[in-house]
């Protein structure tokens, strides 16, 4: 192989293919371009849920909803994950990137279908929101647009898995794959069911948009749309966990406490996550109860558990290798040591816990077919996404876009202060959104609504609590903290790659990317007598007991809601 | 590695290794259990008369 096509990085040593690298800045710096659209919508979209400020009229909320949807759980969410794809393959692994020709054309596809949505969108008459539940009709071009996306993205797991071949083939490592190409792997899987199933209902559906077809069957639509929709959340969450095994180890020289166990836990997700999608049917008369308690109280809870599991070690490897470093004191000294300046850090740590007390308990209160009808089709539903696609997801992005800036762009970050407060901003803003939204939907405030007094509905009265106005006011003084965040999130990276300070090839970076595993030696005695992770322990303790309790919390309110006697 | 030291390999970490094999179990796993069993469910409802 020509030395010629691999750079090796300074900091890391990592090699990068120089194709595969090209291609990495592309699709990351098309992600933070469609987060930044699609934050510029959600700003709307939240200050028109705050009756106070009731920003948009209901034809421009259900445009800026839509365009604020597609553009941030689809289109930044993909780039990104198509970014992490290469490097997890070809970085990782130390190989070239398998036929970088296709995977040029399944960007270029899913740029111009990108591009054509949120032309489609902005012209008004494709409002049909990201469910797109038919017979709600879009235009054509809107059906078509996806399908390009998808179909580009495709292109790109299909680049990742030839990737996998070369690196066997030419034995540019040995053994298994690490475990964050492992994780990337599941990503994959998980992509290619959601993109097929996203194929087998947009494809009718754009035929019928044309007039080919004269009828879509709309829960036949719900049930195959769901793979699609819901799966393409779970693409985001083996994502998120193989960025936060990528960042433990980066941070810390962690080692995942038990490979075995991990992988389990991956498989777990390959096998069940997907099933999660049924959650969406659960009131939806044509699916039978078998169908619907198997996919989600059942199946579902295996994917539960495989969170749980990522859940423990990923923060049990960063203790385990704090205590090795000699932050072995009491229950917390490892946590409190940790560097929180560090926004690679800080929002990977923030995204692990949000995802997992706000995002996974609500979750799981969803998946269960009794207490899911509390909150069906309430703010209860965006509230908990938002806990997992936003909170978990896009702020384990983050985080680790601001270690790729240096590493892959070559570039100084700017403005590092406001860097290391950017994650708390936006993790403290998002929170809120969560919450308040999930207060909001427990009240029985419904989603997809731009006017909770159903003002211009010919007569239709319903007052909720009072409360339910406050909590949407909160959610609104709660959007604009997380947009600042976001907003200084996008400022801080485009800024960095326009003017920060050009690193050349063989220059380090004034700080340190990459921090040494400790010694072997060093993780013997670690802990408190025989148990080496006591403080996640500790963590581990208060998620279940907040888990139980919030669980049957629930159960009295579904008591209250239907008395007995 | 020789072909005896592969064979050592536990059947479980061959899988694990196995990125194709998988594939097929991501993708029919929740065709069976999700698409296809929701697909039948729906297309037995009678139609109204």
């Amino acid at each position: 192989m020509d030395n010629q096509q691999f750079r090796v990085c300074p900091d890391t040593g990592l090699k990068f293919f120089r194709s595969a690298e090209a291609l990495m800045k592309a699709n990351a710096v098309a992600a933070v371009v469609f987060l930044l659209v699609g934050g510029i919508y959600g700003l709307g979209v939240g200050l028109t849920r705050w009756p106070a400020v009731h920003l948009l009229q209901a034809d421009q909320f259900y445009l800026a909803l839509t365009a604020h949807g597609i553009n941030v759980l689809l289109f930044w969410c993909i780039f990104f994950e198509i970014a992490v794809l290469y490097f997890c393959s070809s970085v990782l692994l130390g190989c070239r990137l398998a036929a970088p020709k296709v995977a040029w054309a399944g960007f270029a596809l899913m740029l111009i279908g990108a591009l054509m949505n949120n032309y489609v969108v902005l012209q008004g008459n494709a409002s049909v929101m990201f469910t797109s539940y038919a017979p709600m009709e879009a235009p054509p071009l809107f059906y078509l647009s996806l399908i390009l996306f998808a179909v580009g993205a495709l292109f790109g797991c299909f680049v990742f898995f030839g990737t996998l071949v070369i690196a066997k083939n030419e034995k540019t490592y040995e053994g298994s794959v690490p475990l964050v190409t492992f994780g990337a792997i599941t990503a994959a899987i998980i992509a290619v069911f959601t993109i097929v199933s996203g194929a087998i209902i947009l494809i009718p559906t754009l035929a019928w948009s044309v007039g080919l077809i004269s009828h879509i069957d709309s829960l036949m639509y719900r049930l195959v749309w769901w793979a699609f929709g819901h799966s393409s959340q779970q693409i985001n969450i083996a994502a998120q966990i193989a960025v936060w095994y990528a960042i433990a180890s980066i941070v810390f020289g962690a080692k995942p406490m038990s490979e075995k166990v991990s992988r389990m836990a991956f498989l777990l997700y390959i096998l069940f996550l997907q099933l999660a999608s049924a959650h969406h049917l659960l009131v939806d008369p044509g699916v039978s109860s078998e169908f619907k308690m198997f996919n989600t109280s059942y199946a579902m809870y295996l994917a539960v558990m495989a969170s749980m599991i990522h859940g423990l070690t990923v923060p049990g490897s960063i203790e385990a290798a704090q205590r090795a470093h000699g932050f072995n004191s009491g229950f917390f000294e490892w946590l409190r040591k940790a560097p929180w300046g560090n926004p690679t850090f800080s929002g990977m740590f923030i995204s692990l816990i949000g995802f997992g007390f706000l995002g996974g308990i609500t979750g799981v209160v969803m998946g269960a077919e009794q207490i899911n009808i509390i909150v069906h089709n309430t703010l209860y539903v965006p509230g908990h996404f938002h806990a997992t696609v936003v909170l978990g997801t896009t702020l384990a992005f983050m985080a680790f876009t601001y270690w790729l800036v240096p590493i892959l762009f070559r570039r100084e970050l700017i403005m590092k202060g406001l860097a290391s407060w950017q994650p708390y901003l936006f993790g403290l803003g998002m929170s809120g959104v969560a919450l308040f939204m999930m207060g909001a939907g427990t009240l029985g405030v419904p989603r997809r609504h731009y006017d909770i007094s159903f003002s211009g509905t010919g007569g239709i009265v319903h007052e909720f609590p009072a409360a339910a106005n406050t909590l949407m006011a909160l959610n609104g003084l709660s959007v604009l903290l997380a947009v600042i965040g976001g907003a200084s999130f996008c400022i801080i990276i485009v800024g960095s790659l326009l003017f920060g300070k050009k690193l050349g090839e063989n220059e380090k970076c004034s700080v340190s990317m990459i921090t040494a595993p400790p010694a072997e030696e060093a993780y013997e005695g670690i802990g408190k007598g025989p148990i080496t992770v006591p403080g996640t322990l500790v963590l581990a303790m208060i998620f279940f007991v907040s888990f139980a309790v919030y669980y049957f919390i629930n159960w009295k309110y579904l008591a209250e809601t239907w008395g007995i006697g | 590695m020789s072909e005896q030291d592969e064979d050592q390999i536990p059947m479980m970490q061959k899988l694990l290794d196995n990125p194709f094999i998988l594939l097929f179990l991501g993708v029919a796993t929740p065709s069976l259990l999700y698409l296809i069993w929701g697909i039948m469910e729906i297309v037995s409802i009678p139609l109204a008369k």
